[in-house]
């Protein structure tokens, strides 16, 4: 059981490996409570972890807390779907054609730079305080991100598999079609999973400044009503949708994907 | 009776512009391979055989010369120049059967007449039964395989091969070369096979161009004297071994000139 627990790169017994996981929830939540219940840390800072519980429940069962999910998580999908709308395309003809590299990776590169939150003011300007503009912080926070890693996957596939496709007689449109989009498909749900993990974080940036409702508009609303509790529950409930939509795209990617896997379906 | 060539080049060379300057990867070259006739290219590691092969394919364009396939000049790659390259090719996401209709899919060919031919392929490579499978789940010697048989299924002019056998262990190569004279045989393809490999060169060949080191020349031709059809067996008559030794020094001299330049 104990066997290889120290040796680098070995594998290790299966329950040794999730028992290690779960005890570092375990230690993380044994220090928590020391502070709280031991009295160690004001209360109004950091509240205890049963005081958290049972804000969480009466939060769902007011059932305001609902309408905050529904809203955020639309503005994530929707600022996150346009982003691949454009993205994912534009990435893999950046990935395969060279002038279209040429044309767009520099000003992606440099705007990529720029932080999506410095923008809000200028966006707030642009196009008001409504959805528009929450949705705009959000593209701006992935689209970048995405457009030069969906690049990077379409030019990494293998020279020799295009080369062999142009000798068995494919054509330009009939290369990308059936030979670039499937190469680079697993790629591409893989970036997705990863930056749609980013737009979440954006999101709430978005909603910190002058929204009226949503999961950061709560968050910000707790902190001035001295709320630590809340505002706890808010930050667990981005981490738990955000894990969750982290497991949908590996469901996905596992079952649209079955050729990677020696077994087969 | 005089008749043209299957494929005819001519004059072909290769420069590529470094930063250190022109590197002459090919010297000019010039030969011409018979319709139905196995041609193996032998050279040294990194001596311009590869290119040869790839601007027949139409993947690289020579620097001068020409090459001209059924009296018709080449100026792309095409479908009827068939190509198995030494890295595993095949389509992952795509059924073995799938990759061996991939050219025909492209030409549209009727879903029935590409069973048709990729069950004749798949008898005739040996693996019959494994069409439903995926790249993934076949060995390195299956996989060679299966890119010689969807390069065929497209019934290309020439089959183009650039060390096709080259990432595979000893035993595998060797029954890999016996499957490929049959497939050769019946379906009695022109091949332009590149290697390394002295006996791989004589096995396969009925001629066998020996190239120098870089930069890349014609060096000798010669016409391997051994029946057909052959065997492993062959591998040890006497004029096989004649054969290899006089190959061996050939090829033994490139490379020393290709270490010690």
């Amino acid at each position: 059981m104990w066997k290889n627990v120290f040796t680098p790169n070995k594998d290790i017994a299966k329950p040794l490996y999730t028992g290690a996981g779960i005890a570092t929830f375990i230690l993380l939540l044994l220090f928590w409570s020391i502070l709280s219940y031991g009295g160690f840390v004001n209360p109004l800072f950091l509240p205890a972890p049963d005081k958290i519980v049972k804000s969480a429940v009466t939060m769902f069962q007011s059932g305001e807390i609902w309408t905050d999910i529904g809203i955020s998580f639309s503005r994530v999908a929707l600022g996150f779907i346009l982003a691949a709308v454009i993205g994912v395309p534009l990435g893999m003809l950046m990935g395969s054609l060279r002038v279209m590299q040429g044309a767009f990776e520099p000003i992606i590169g440099f705007i990529r730079y720029m932080p999506a939150s410095a923008f809000i003011p200028l966006l707030i300007l642009w196009i008001g305080l409504g959805e528009g503009e929450k949705m705009a912080v959000i593209f701006l926070g992935t689209f970048f991100q995405l457009t030069l890693m969906v690049m990077d996957v379409t030019k990494n596939i293998q020279n020799e598999l295009i080369e062999v496709s142009y000798t068995l007689g494919a054509k330009s449109f009939q290369l990308f079609k059936r030979v670039i989009l499937p190469a680079s498909l697993p790629g591409i749900v893989d970036t997705l999973r990863i930056t749609f993990g980013w737009a979440w974080t954006y999101l709430v940036v978005a909603e910190l400044v002058g929204a009226s409702d949503g999961l950061g508009f709560m968050i910000m609303q707790a902190s001035r009503f001295l709320k630590p509790d809340k505002i706890i529950v808010g930050i667990l409930i981005i981490g738990v949708l955000g894990l969750i939509m982290d497991l949908i795209f590996k469901a996905i990617y596992r079952a649209s994907f079955s050729w990677m896997r020696k077994e087969g379906s | 009776m005089t008749t043209t060539p299957k494929l005819v080049i001519d004059n072909v060379g290769k420069v590529f512009s470094t930063k250190s300057g022109q590197v002459v990867a090919l010297d000019r070259t010039s030969f011409s391979v018979e319709e139905g006739e196995f041609v193996t290219i032998l050279g040294p590691s990194g001596c311009g055989k590869s290119t040869i092969l790839r601007v027949v394919a139409g993947l690289e364009e020579p620097s001068s010369g020409h090459v001209y396939l059924d009296g018709k000049e080449i100026k792309g790659p095409g479908p009827d120049r068939g190509m198995v390259f030494q890295s595993y090719t095949l389509y992952p996401w795509l059924s073995v059967k799938d990759n061996i209709t991939f050219g025909l899919d492209l030409k549209g060919v009727p879903k029935k007449q590409q069973d048709e031919i990729a069950f004749h392929y798949l008898d005739l490579i040996g693996l019959k039964g494994f069409d439903k499978h995926y790249p993934i789940q076949l060995s390195g010697g299956m996989k060679q395989r299966v890119a010689i048989a969807r390069a065929l299924a497209n019934d290309p002019q020439i089959l183009l091969m650039d060390e096709p056998f080259g990432a595979l262990d000893a035993q595998t190569r060797t029954i890999m070369q016996e499957i490929l004279l049959k497939v050769w045989e019946e379906s009695k393809k022109t091949i332009l096979f590149i290697t390394h490999d002295v006996e791989e060169s004589i096995f396969l060949g009925d001629s066998i161009y020996v190239m120098t080191a870089r930069p890349g020349r014609l060096k000798k031709n010669i016409k391997v004297p051994l029946p057909r059809p052959r065997d492993y067996q062959n591998k040890h008559s006497e004029d096989f071994l004649a054969l290899k030794l006089e190959l061996l020094d050939l090829i033994r001299e490139e490379s020393l000139k290709a270490v010690n330049p």
